[in-house]
């Protein structure tokens, strides 16, 4: 049998807004509402046009994930819309998403579309409609605290994306309910064949949703050209190794597809927008010691010193780490590594935890070297 | 309809059961020509008003000129299709269209008879007779107009003029390309020598007589009454100062209505009001159920973020006092739940 699922505070029978993507897990959390009793409402985004997306032109703007949620409503008997948000993810997101690529900087846009997409306009849009509560299908958790909700690692460590919810505000969080983070991927692909959804079997997405093809090169040089502009590939040391086809390719941290063979196995250690120079060096050389974020989020308690010890993870599939953070009145911090970390890139998140709890984070604007290779310690890429 | 559905004939069939069915097609054919005052082989059965459209424009020799306001299977239809822009007003003025057309060399021209979005009539006429000593031919698009408003198609002088059935209480699947005396169409589906030769494919007999039955059944009566619930639904919404209604002084349709809440987004409101069981639309509605923005509004002129806030209401057969009463207890009910929150109304799209 599905779990029987009730939001905090929020009584059975008022009006929800469930965001569904067209996959399964939307579409479980909207299921689980319905059966729940309360007056769902489902909303589907229109983000982009799928036919430019997959170079198709002249397909129609309708993606089949679009085509699936209205089903899965249909199903349930539950109203359902579609929001044209493609100018506004466009600004939001994909210009994002390019013009941080340009910098030198490596983007998570999910966060972008979290952020400034589901938990601003459309949260905007369900306390339009009067909806008591937004909910979407995200892995995360929401715990009642003793000082309001907050927001916890799933309980499926494999699916959890609390990394992506790192810029949700208090007063978001307050709003918004994550029936699915108390289940396991395997449960809700069961509850979806229980309930006999029609997505039930569908495969799960894409990383980004807006690079169907996963070949971001290509949208990035579009609205960015100088992100595709050809430049040299430099050894740390100072050697003239070759050059790349534009800096949207690289990350830091990243070995294969350099191009350059000099007989030792080489990194990217940073990236230099300004003048599309690519820095590589050996594997000691990609390890930071410490790293400085900018937009800071922090959902902690808010008194308290401004340093503490926490985890952080700095990319979406590494394990959180033990580190120093210093929070500065300027929005801005700095995060010390226990041990030095390799793979830190600028435009990554880095978001602080203790235990499950997600406290905030940042955006990583520059790294720290710890190896004595490092020019000159800090490394900043703008 | 339902006798015709019984019939087991092709209307292409020598036999018995092929006669019957031919001849029932043959009926209906009359039935609308007769309503039209046209011709009985000035009608030719396609599948609906998108199909009209389409062949319609498939017979200018040379570049089309469309209005700006047209519906998408007429802007869409051939490529290169050049744009005739709209006064302020949602008009077509004739004589710039003349021009336009006469500039552009031309071979034929679409004018909508009355726009889907804004019922605005157009000046079909004057058109014509301008086009006419020309030579350039016009093509109406008149899907939105049968119940709605009087017209003859004699009168308005058009060398083609698109129907759907569906539009006035007819089935789906079944509409019909009306053509000027002497003008013969060039098919666009081949392959059969159907509706002398005009159109390839079985006829859809069952549809056609429920096409003739609807056409049959408006009444005059009908337009009167849609139109006095529409006015009586406008004068109540126009009392609130931040309600514009669009083209409300202009020759209309009577069953539409442009309504304009200033500040709330149109998509918010067709939301709204469907979840309190109101059904109305939003520009264009996309297969996806997207509610794209309004190219007949932009194409007047109005600037995005106050075209993105109009719904259109539209009344039918079914109309009556209690769904009037119904819209304006929702709209009321909304409106006022939408005023009282501060900031939180949602803008227009355009901003992020």
């Amino acid at each position: 049998m599905p779990p029987r699922i009730s939001l905090a505070a929020v009584p059975v029978g008022a009006r929800v807004v469930i965001a569904m993507s067209g996959g399964v897990d939307s579409s479980v959390a909207a299921a689980l509402l319905a059966r729940a009793g309360y007056e769902v409402v489902g909303i589907t985004l229109q983000l982009y046009d799928h036919g430019a997306a997959t170079g198709r032109e002249g397909a129609c703007c309708a993606g089949r994930d679009i085509r699936d949620a209205r089903r899965v409503a249909d199903h349930l008997g539950i109203p359902h819309y579609v929001l044209d948000f493609e100018e506004r993810f466009r600004t939001a997101v994909i210009e994002d998403f390019a013009a941080t690529y340009a910098r030198g900087r490596t983007p998570v846009p999910c966060v972008r579309c979290n952020e400034r997409i589901k938990f601003r306009d459309l949260l905007r849009t369900a306390r339009d409609l009067g909806a008591a509560a937004l909910v979407t299908g995200h892995y995360v958790r929401r715990v009642e605290g003793r000082e309001g909700p907050e927001l916890h690692r799933a309980a499926d460590p494999a699916k959890d994306q609390s990394y992506f919810l790192f810029r949700t505000t208090r007063e978001q969080l307050a709003f918004c309910h994550f029936p699915l983070g108390d289940l396991r991927k395997s449960e809700t692909r069961r509850i979806a064949a229980e309930l006999g959804l029609p997505v039930a079997r569908k495969a799960e997405s894409q990383d980004i949703c807006f690079v169907p093809d996963g070949r971001h090169e290509r949208l990035v040089t579009r609205l960015r050209p100088e992100a595709g502009k050809a430049g040299e590939i430099r050894h740390l040391d100072g050697r003239l190794l070759g050059r790349h086809r534009g800096i949207a390719g690289y990350t830091v941290g990243q070995r294969r597809g350099l191009g350059v063979a000099v007989g030792e196995r080489l990194y990217v250690i940073a990236i230099d927008g300004g003048r599309h120079r690519i820095l590589v060096g050996p594997r000691a050389a990609t390890l930071s010691a410490a790293a400085v974020l900018e937009e800071v989020n922090w959902l902690g308690r808010e008194e308290g010193s401004a340093a503490c010890r926490i985890e952080v993870q700095h990319r979406y599939n590494t394990p959180a780490v033990p580190a120093f953070l210093e929070r500065r009145a300027d929005g801005r911090a700095r995060i010390r590594f226990l041990l030095p970390e390799s793979g830190v890139a600028p435009g990554q998140a880095c978001v602080f935890y203790i235990g499950s709890r997600l406290l905030g984070g940042g955006w990583i604007a520059a790294t720290e070297g710890a190896a004595a290779s490092a020019p000159g310690e800090v490394v900043e890429p703008v | 309809m339902v006798a015709a559905s019984e019939e087991v004939g092709n209307p292409s069939s020598v036999h018995g059961f092929g006669r019957r069915a031919r001849a029932r097609l043959e009926d209906a054919r009359e039935s609308i020509a007769e309503w039209l005052d046209v011709a009985p082989d000035r009608v030719t059965f396609v599948s609906g008003a998108t199909e009209a459209n389409n062949l319609a424009l498939a017979q200018a020799d040379g570049p089309v000129l469309a209005s700006a306001i047209e519906h998408p299977s007429v802007l869409e239809a051939v490529p290169g299709t050049l744009r005739l822009p709209v006064e302020a007003d949602g008009r077509v003025d004739p004589e710039r269209c003349e021009r336009l057309a006469a500039e552009t060399g031309c071979g034929l021209v679409a004018v909508m008879l009355a726009n889907n979005e804004t019922g605005i009539v157009q000046p079909v006429r004057e058109i014509a007779r301008r086009l006419r000593r020309r030579g350039i031919r016009l093509h109406v698009d008149a899907a939105q107009v049968p119940g709605r408003l009087e017209f003859a198609f004699a009168e308005l002088g058009a060398d083609y003029l698109a129907l759907s059935a569906h539009k006035f209480g007819g089935p789906p699947g079944i509409g019909a390309l009306v053509a000027g005396p002497g003008i013969e169409l060039r098919p666009l589906l081949r392959g059969g020598g159907q509706e002398r030769r005009s159109r390839a494919g079985t006829e859809n007999l069952p549809a056609a007589c429920g096409f003739a039955a609807a056409l049959r059944a408006i009444g005059r009566e009908e337009i009167r009454r849609i139109a006095e619930l529409r006015d009586r639904l406008e004068a109540a919404v126009a009392g609130y100062p931040d309600v514009v209604i669009i083209g409300r002084n202009r020759p209309r349709l009577a069953n539409t209505s442009c309504i304009l809440l200033a500040g709330i987004a149109a998509d918010l409101l067709v939301m709204r009001l469907d979840l309190e069981g109101v059904a109305v639309g939003a520009g264009a509605a996309c297969s996806s159920g997207k509610m794209a923005e309004s190219h007949v509004l932009a194409a007047m002129g109005l600037p995005r973020e106050i075209a993105s806030c109009a719904i259109r209401v539209s009344l039918g057969w079914t109309t009556g006092e209690a769904e009037i009463a119904a819209f304006l207890a929702a709209f009321r009910k909304i409106r006022g739940e939408l005023r009282d929150r501060p900031g939180l109304a949602n803008p227009a799209p355009a901003t992020t």
